[in-house]
């Protein structure tokens, strides 16, 4: 009832093209965002800050870059942890070696070195498709792994080879407190949400999916592969690298390669492929999915074994997480294999229709 | 039918919820002492870090038998990480509030304890590090809530090589010769490295790099090239499946098990029950502790709490070397605590900044150690605001087949040597961080 769209005419393009033409959407993101920003800080606790709002953010940025690639353009990438930390690597050097440096100029220039390894690495694109070229992706992963272990000056030459960061501020105000850093984070996520929206909306994303739907049709009708897909791997891989950046920066405060190993790799790759390929709603409830369910098993099965007054150990919570996790994947997986974001529409379907469906 | 298992799946979803908000505030209230336990039960290094946890449960419940610190009960709650930093800074995040706060976190990571030591100066709890995190930290100067207790990496390098260096007749002995180090390809490998290279500069020995890939269960190529290059010695830093993988290979290869050092972390039971008797000859240098059944302390706890069916894990691992470094672990734990009662109140629950405190005046003499039942096990730990290390003792055991024994006297590493290079890290950390050294009047505090 609430969620008609009867009486809401469009009388221009622009209207009938924007990106919620349904008003009630249009007041629900506004809504969700106002919350987001203003509600949240004020009633969340710091522990939901740190553990839980923060990583799903970053890692949201991460699985929207990566859905781009993926979900947009149809060329899977199994180096997503690769392109992460070429931005925060990237990122902290600049940060450190270049003094008074701004926080937000160094997130960005850790991105834009994430391009360049990025459409680097994206060239064998152009004659290996589909599994192959995650194969070849695969290569990213490994040198740049081995690239910041082995290749001192990356680590400011750092002995452990881990490397951290401290003292960011941005116009003035120090970003150390939890409120801080997840304003910054919802802020960059926000500003990339709308760019990627916008961008897949436009000649140059109806390229990416002419692209991935049909490569040789694609080419027929006088789109360009080599700058289709070389694009898509340089959009995708600055948001993934300015994530990374994130992640290192905002999140970890200290990390080594290992925080961006193969693991994280296939980490967003799940998420995009749980949350939905080709959307960018998607990459936020695949995010969710991955980063807060684990997380929410791991205390509420220790809550739900007192309360039936079994106190359950710590390795058996650990091994049951993993079980229940998997089964829920597989579920989704039946359920909607087209992911979350396709269980959304179906959602929003039924309820333009309610309560008279045909 | 689909709606019907998405309904069961909501609603079980929101049962679990509510058994969370439930069940959270009804273990608060009560005047503990409270320890978090960041554990490994899971995942790579589980067979290494699960008698570590398991040890330090079980003397958290001997403390409370002998009842408590000056009347305040411990209590333990544990997060699993699995050896991963996230879940680490997630458990970090999840344990620091809880319970009153947290005393102490030993996170059993280096991953853990670098990105654990940027957050710990905000939330002013301190960080015990017995023998990995950062080495440099036993600067108390730079590093004011970092504990490497007992010892660090670079203890353990510089001890190894004394220990080798006797075997030979002497430092001058190793000039020309070749030591091989086969470590773990992180942070945790890695700090190793300057004492070893420090030491090749001064006895002119060769040092060969041997890096392996995290977990460490690869390691054909390593060998092969061990086979070639016929180093004279092998120092091992490997952690968990890594070092039964050593091993196995070294056998393989048929390089001598007589000539191979582990560090700290890289000769305990889990890593040689395996390879049993193939692994005769095997050595590795034990700061302080090693496996220790016949100990006061751990008859102690047998009777006190494992006979009364309160033990943590199986009962023959009990003694075990790293179910002791975690009853060592959580004696330093608790004596920081009681040091602190000493200033801030006998008999109250201490804070975590409190705590530090007491872990930065440690005193613990040899009589004190002998009346908590570590007598034999430990030799004296005294910290200061400049030294937050305590003590630089090291033995080394023997793999004899079957259980380990003691192959050396006592070993001190060399305060020469060490000292310099913990503060020109620290410095250098320092100078990245833009921190000041904290003044004599901080150290009042």
């Amino acid at each position: 009832m609430l969620y008609r769209e009867n009486g809401q005419f469009k009388t221009s393009y622009r209207a009938d093209q924007q990106v919620f033409p349904i008003l009630q959407d249009r007041i629900g993101i506004w809504l969700l965002l106002a919350f987001a920003v203003f509600v949240v800080p004020m009633v969340v606790d710091e522990y939901a800050f740190r553990a839980i709002l923060i990583p799903f953010l970053i890692l949201s940025l991460a699985a929207l870059g990566l859905n781009i690639l993926v979900g947009y353009c149809g060329q899977v990438s199994l180096g997503t942890g690769a392109f992460m930390a070429v931005g925060a690597y990237a990122a902290y050097n600049f940060f450190v070696r270049i003094d008074g440096m701004p926080l937000i100029f160094a997130l960005l220039l850790g991105g834009v070195c994430s391009t360049v390894v990025g459409v680097l690495f994206g060239i064998p694109s152009l004659r290996i498709k589909g599994l192959y070229l995650a194969v070849a992706t695969l290569a990213a992963q490994f040198f740049v792994d081995w690239a910041f272990l082995r290749i001192s000056w990356f680590t400011n030459n750092s002995s452990s080879g881990s490397v951290s960061v401290s003292g960011m501020s941005m116009f003035g105000i120090p970003i150390d407190s939890p409120h801080h850093k997840y304003l910054l984070c919802l802020g960059i996520l926000i500003v990339f949400a709308a760019a990627a929206k916008n961008l897949v909306r436009s000649h140059i994303g109806r390229e990416w999916m002419a692209i991935r739907d049909m490569d040789v049709a694609a080419a027929v009708i006088g789109i360009r592969p080599v700058y289709a897909k070389l694009t898509a791997f340089a959009v995708s891989s600055f948001i993934v690298g300015v994530a990374g950046a994130l992640w290192g920066f905002v999140h970890l405060g200290s990390w080594e390669p290992a925080a961006f190993s193969i693991d994280r790799s296939f980490q967003l790759l799940f998420m995009i492929i749980i949350g939905g390929l080709g959307s960018i709603m998607g990459s936020f409830f695949g995010a969710a999915f991955i980063v807060t369910l684990p997380i929410f098993l791991n205390q509420a099965l220790p809550a739900l074994g007192s309360l039936v007054g079994v106190t359950i150990d710590t390795a058996t919570i650990a091994h049951t997480e993993l079980m229940i996790f998997g089964a829920l994947i597989v579920f989704f997986l039946i359920v909607e294999p087209h992911g979350l974001a396709r269980l959304w529409s179906i959602g929003k379907e039924k309820m333009r229709l309610w309560p008279f469906p045909h | 039918m689909k709606f019907r298992s998405i309904a069961m799946a909501a609603t079980l979803v929101v049962a679990g919820t509510g058994a969370w908000l439930s069940a959270t505030p009804a273990m608060a209230q009560e005047k503990v002492q409270f320890f978090p336990s960041l554990t490994g039960r899971t995942g790579p290094v589980a067979p290494n870090a699960t008698p570590f946890a398991n040890g330090y449960a079980d003397y958290m419940k001997l403390v409370n038998v002998r009842g408590g610190i000056n009347g305040v009960k411990t209590l333990v709650e544990e997060c699993e990480t699995a050896y991963a930093t996230d879940r680490g800074v997630e458990c970090y995040e999840r344990l620091k509030g809880k319970h009153g706060g947290a005393t102490v976190f030993q996170p059993l990571s280096t991953g853990i304890t670098f990105a654990l030591t940027e957050k710990v100066p905000g939330d002013k709890i301190p960080l015990i590090t017995s023998g990995y995190g950062r080495s440099d930290s036993a600067d108390g100067g730079v590093f004011k809530w970092n504990f490497p207790l007992i010892g660090h990496y670079w203890v353990a390098g510089d001890t190894v090589l004394q220990h080798i260096a006797k075997k030979e007749g002497g430092w001058d002995k190793l000039k020309g010769k070749k030591i091989a180090v086969v470590y773990h390809d992180s942070p945790f490998g890695k700090e190793l490295l300057p004492i070893m290279q420090e030491r090749s500069k001064m006895h002119g020995f060769e040092l060969l790099l041997l890096p392996v890939p995290a977990p460490g269960v690869e390691q054909k190529a390593i060998w092969l090239q061990v086979r070639q290059q016929r180093p004279d010695f092998v120092v091992m830093q490997t952690w968990g499946v890594m070092t039964p993988t050593a091993i196995k290979e070294a056998v393989a290869t048929g390089y001598p098990r007589e000539k191979m050092f582990g560090t700290w972390w890289s000769g305990a039971e889990p890593d040689l029950r395996d390879v049993g008797a193939s692994a005769k000859g095997y050595s590795a240098v034990m700061m302080q502790h090693g496996a220790e059944f016949n100990s006061p302390v751990v008859k102690e706890i047998m009777a006190k709490v494992v006979d009364k069916g309160q033990g943590t894990g199986p009962k023959d691992e009990v003694g075990t070397v790293l179910y002791m470094r975690g009853v060592v672990g959580a004696m330093l734990a608790v004596e920081g605590v009681r040091q602190a009662q000493e200033r801030f109140g006998k008999g109250k629950v201490m804070t975590g900044e409190q705590a530090r405190w007491g872990y930065e005046n440690l005193n613990l003499t040899q009589a004190k150690l002998d009346a908590l039942g570590f007598a034999g096990v430990m030799r004296p730990v005294s910290t200061s605001c400049a030294d937050h290390m305590g003590s630089a003792w090291a033995r080394v055991h023997t793999w004899d087949g079957s259980k380990f024994t003691w192959s050396s006297d006592w070993l001190q590493a060399d305060d020469q040597i060490i000292k310099p290079m913990v503060k020109a890290s620290a410095d250098k950390y320092a100078e990245e961080k833009k921190l000041t050294r904290r003044t004599p009047a901080d150290c009042q505090i």
